[in-house]
């Protein structure tokens, strides 16, 4: 714990990105979580991607809800729009937020006990309806700001810090995101940055629901022999199906590869995911395959991690809904609320147009805007409009 | 990489920067924090115990620990070291009492001392707590050699001399001043166990070119005129001034003439600008008293009229460099340039003469005069003759006299008791943990993000009227903390410890220089370009662990650490500490002596 900012110096040849900017200037306030906290890692990973993404900070909204896992946003990306919400509503407020504006990039940051206890629900439709977002779940399997109780992540049999053992069952967040329909699903751990940042890169570049579940372990609470949260467990437990060499640009792949080992995955927005396998025969295009393996897997003790499905391809809430491409936040009364002319007498009562504009009047009559035909976005930041 | 070993007191040593350039050795991350805390004379009193001149010396020093100082590499300028030194003497209180007492009893061991400068007093400083019997000798009626008679007033004034030879005269130094020394053999033959010679370098070049017989009357030898000026045999110069030479006598030089009427002063070098001897913040004083340094001109001959100066002819040069990166003056093959002038100061370097010392006595010299010495133990071919200072190895500065001054009086103090003068104990250092609480250290490791602060400086018409004047204000205490609070304390030192790791990269995460990388080991080479931030200044090391938990190593670059705290804060199992490294220089006494032979000859 530290109360100290962290200095404002940085190395002298710290590089910057395309825009200009540093990592240091994707970084937020300094850290209050506990020393060591697998979430500062997670908040790192998404710093570094965030800047080697090249992202513009202000066209980024990071949501969150209770919990150490939802302090984070204010410790990283501190030039972009963030939401703090209620416990486990998380999920509710960004499909709000992305319904109003489509053009800023959603990064909702929960823990386990936000999305696998109180939040359960919200978790559930927001990937359902391929909310076009990324969902980091920085799960410890436990409630760290309550001293140590289980979370629904906590794995049965495992141990508490205090000795007693876990007799509820698990519930698997990669497992139910599958179920769900998200279209980007994976698993890494806050103590293997190699991994974690080529995901997070790939997931932000996703168009729809891309869920991480992100291991990590509490050093307070639930790094001790008998946890399967602990950086030990997940470090000897750890079985990675592939690793990700994500590349921005869609570009021949220059990579020595022995040939059969590397699958190539095209994004819509022209991203090209680099798979190396690493598991024999895993397909991550294969979602039921998938959801077997897995419980296959663990079933065996294992901790699953990489890219474990991704749909390239896939569609998102707006594409559904049949909304128009620019964001409707940015839309004048006229589109919003296409009425028929108002009566002489009503228009003189309103006496301004802005003041007409809020009680649903307009001055002058357009006629209703025609639904567009959906278009693929391609989400390239700083295209959308204003926030 | 073989993991480092911290045990060799010389890997955290390097890290103190300032401390490991610094040729005494200074610990100045230490007293700067005592500057910071107001505690002057403390602060004074690590000073004088490490360089015996710190009031002569924040004001002259040629500060080599500054380019050293690890904040000019983080930002732009390092911290302004040698003149928060000043501060300490500034603002310091009586230390007379803290002064080592003297024991009336002597050894009865009979110690010369050739030259009274900064070399000879601090072998007396060192020797006198110790019981010696010392006898200094200098031709001059003062103690302070080079200090007193080549420094000009404006830049240290005569009381700060006295204050600071003083207190080693105090300990009882006998003195024997306004005698020159004649011969070495006679003084060997007064039965002195060891000899020191620290009489500098004590002859000015002169440049033997047509025209200086018979303009010798308004041609001086740059020392020579300063000594003069500063014992007042000298009050008045021309009004047009060239200095010939670039070095920081020359500096002094037309400043000083500008003070006894100098109008239109110049410097004139054969070198370009940048390749000046004379130190930077010199140069820059010098152009801000309206002198103007004129480079690549080579001086040819003298001008004279009725055997009278008239000026100086010079041949103009620009400077070529061979494949090996040797500079050669080469003539630019225009016209030879002439400036007028009423007075020249020659000011091109100094030479070491021994002419006492009889060439049969004992004491080899080499092909340039020198005496051949062990470079360690400054012994010469004869036993109980030493060398230190310029006389040693030419000319240098008062910082390194002073540090050969240390090393000698641990050799005389090693001979007068029997003992090898090769063995050589190591320093004695002490690392101490500075963790107080969870986020609490003993030192204050929030990072200033201040600039450097100048100095102010007295108004320019008021110092250029009276030499006697002190151009250099010095920091008030305010400034003073402000800049101390610039130091990175980089003797606070990261230590860790791979055993307690996780390797939770918390430390990684918070890094706000980017020092501390988990990877695989490698060969050094290799692991410098492997580095999230690579490590590509050779000359600081890479801090590797053992192997950890995953076989991976920690590897820290040295270079640019804060030494802020920050990764020992956010580890959570103390993998990390922050820890004070004090190293304390071999000193003359019982602890330099030879562990295998019983103390004789100490102090009573």
């Amino acid at each position: 714990m530290t109360y100290l900012a962290k200095p404002k110096l940085h190395h002298p040849r710290l590089p910057a990105n395309k825009l200009g900017y540093t990592r240091r200037d994707y970084e937020g306030a300094v850290s209050t979580l506990c020393a060591g906290c697998g979430h500062d890692s997670i908040s790192a990973a998404i710093v570094q991607a965030c800047f080697e993404l090249d992202l513009p900070p202000h066209r980024i909204a990071k949501l969150s809800g209770i919990g150490c896992s939802s302090k984070t946003p204010t410790y990283f990306l501190g030039n972009s729009h963030g939401f703090n919400s209620v416990h486990g509503r998380m999920p509710s407020v960004l499909t709000g937020a992305n319904l109003a504006n489509r053009a800023l990039i959603y990064m909702g940051v929960s823990g386990d006990g936000d999305s696998a206890s109180i939040g359960l629900g919200q978790l559930a439709h927001a990937i359902r309806r391929g909310v076009n977002m990324v969902y980091a779940v920085m799960n410890n399997g436990v409630y760290g700001l309550t001293k140590g109780q289980f979370s629904a992540t906590a794995d049965k049999g495992s141990k508490s810090k205090r000795g007693e053992v876990n007799t509820d069952a698990a519930i698997d967040l990669v497992g139910m995101a599958l179920q769900l329909g998200a279209s980007f699903v994976a698993r890494s751990f806050s103590g293997d940055k190699a991994q974690l940042v080529p995901l997070l890169k790939a997931a932000i570049a996703h168009r729809g629901a891309a869920f991480l579940d992100v291991l990590s372990p509490c050093v307070a609470f639930n790094n001790h022999e008998g946890s399967t949260k602990s950086f030990d467990y997940v470090r000897s437990h750890n079985e990675a199906v592939n690793r990700l060499d994500f590349m921005v640009e869609r570009a021949p792949i220059t990579a020595d590869y022995a040939p059969g080992t590397v699958r190539a995955v095209v994004q819509h927005d022209g991203s090209t995911l680099v798979l190396r396998k690493l598991a024999e025969d895993y397909d991550p295009s294969d979602r039921i395959r998938a959801m077997t393996y897995l419980a296959e897997r663990q079933a065996a003790g294992e901790v699953v991690t990489g890219l474990l499905y991704v749909d390239p391809e896939a569609g998102e809430l707006h594409d559904s809904l049949n909304t128009v491409e620019r964001p409707l936040n940015a839309l004048g009364d006229a589109e919003l609320v296409p009425v028929r002319p108002p009566s002489r007498a009503s228009t003189r009562a309103c006496g301004s147009r802005t003041a007409g504009g809020a009680q649903g009047v307009n001055r002058r009559p357009r006629p209703p805007v025609p639904p567009r035909a959906p278009r693929r976005s391609r989400r390239v930041p700083g295209s959308g409009a204003g926030a | 990489m073989q993991p480092t070993d911290i045990g060799n007191p010389d890997y955290f040593h390097k890290v103190v920067d300032c401390q490991w350039a610094c040729p005494a050795h200074t610990p100045v991350p230490e007293y700067i924090r005592l500057i910071a805390a107001g505690r002057y004379t403390d602060s004074y009193m690590i000073n004088w115990r490490s360089n015996v001149f710190p009031g002569i010396l924040g004001r002259t020093c040629d500060r080599p620990c500054e380019p050293a100082c690890r904040r000019g590499r983080v930002e732009k300028e390092a911290v302004a070291i040698c003149r928060l030194k000043r501060v300490a003497a500034d603002f310091k209180d009586d230390v007379r009492a803290r002064l080592p007492a003297i024991p009336s009893k002597k050894n009865g061991k009979r110690i010369a001392c050739i030259g009274a400068g900064p070399a000879s007093l601090t072998v007396a400083r060192d020797l006198m707590p110790l019981g010696y019997h010392v006898v200094l000798y200098d031709q001059d009626p003062f103690a302070g050699g080079m200090i007193r008679t080549q420094i000009p007033r404006f830049r240290l004034p005569e009381p700060v001399i006295d204050e600071e030879v003083g207190y080693v005269l105090g300990m009882g130094v006998e003195t024997r001043f306004g005698q020159r020394v004649d011969s070495l053999k006679a003084l060997l033959a007064e039965g002195y166990d060891a000899i020191f010679v620290g009489c500098g370098a004590p002859r000015g070049k002169d440049l033997d070119v047509p025209g200086r017989q018979e303009a010798a009357a308004r041609v001086h030898i740059g020392i020579d005129w300063l000594a003069s000026v500063s014992f007042g045999h000298v009050a008045s110069i021309g009004k047009r001034v060239i200095v010939l030479g670039g070095g920081n006598t020359a500096m002094d030089c037309c400043r000083t003439a500008r003070r006894l009427g100098g109008e239109d002063v110049k410097v004139i070098v054969r070198s370009g600008f940048e390749e000046m001897k004379a130190s930077p913040w010199e140069k820059e004083d010098a152009i801000a008293e309206d002198i103007p340094i004129l480079n690549y001109l080579v001086p040819k001959s003298f001008s004279h009229h009725d055997g009278k100066l008239s000026g100086v002819w010079f041949e103009k040069v620009r400077a070529e460099y061979d494949a090996k990166g040797r500079r050669k003056l080469v003539p630019t093959g225009e016209p030879d340039q002439h400036f007028e002038c009423d007075d020249v100061l020659v000011a091109i370097g100094q030479e070491n003469a021994f002419p006492w010392i009889e060439r049969d006595a004992g004491v080899e010299f080499d092909k340039w005069g020198l005496p051949v010495l062990n470079q360690k133990t400054l012994q010469s071919t004869h036993p109980k003759v030493l060398f230190g200072g310029d006389a040693a190895f030419g000319p240098k500065n008062i910082i390194w006299a002073v540090a050969h001054g240390h090393d000698a009086a641990i050799s005389i103090d090693k001979l007068c008791n029997g003992e090898d003068l090769g063995e050589r104990p190591p320093p004695m250092e002490n690392l101490v943990s500075q963790k107080m609480g969870i986020h609490e250290w003993s030192y204050d490791n929030e990072i200033s993000t201040e600039k450097r602060y100048k100095v102010h400086h007295a108004e320019k018409r008021a110092a250029l009227k009276d030499i006697k004047v002190e151009v250099e204000l010095g920091f008030d205490r305010k400034r003073a903390y402000l800049e101390a609070q610039r130091c990175l304390n980089c003797d606070v030192q990261t230590v860790f410890t791979s055993k307690l790791c996780i390797e939770c990269d918390a430390c990684v995460d918070i890094c706000p220089m980017d020092c501390i990388n988990f990877t695989a080991n490698g060969e050094e080479e290799d692991l410098r370009r492997r580095l999230i931030a690579p490590a590509l200044n050779p000359s600081q090391d890479l801090y590797v662990s053992g192997a950890l938990k995953t076989g991976r190593v920690m590897v820290k670059d040295e270079d640019v650490c804060l030494h802020c705290g920050l990764c020992a804060e956010r580890c959570p199992t103390g993998a990390w500490d922050m820890q004070k490294f004090l190293i304390d220089m071999t000193h003359a006494g019982p602890a330099c002596r030879s562990r295998k032979r019983s103390p004789a000859l100490t102090t009573s």
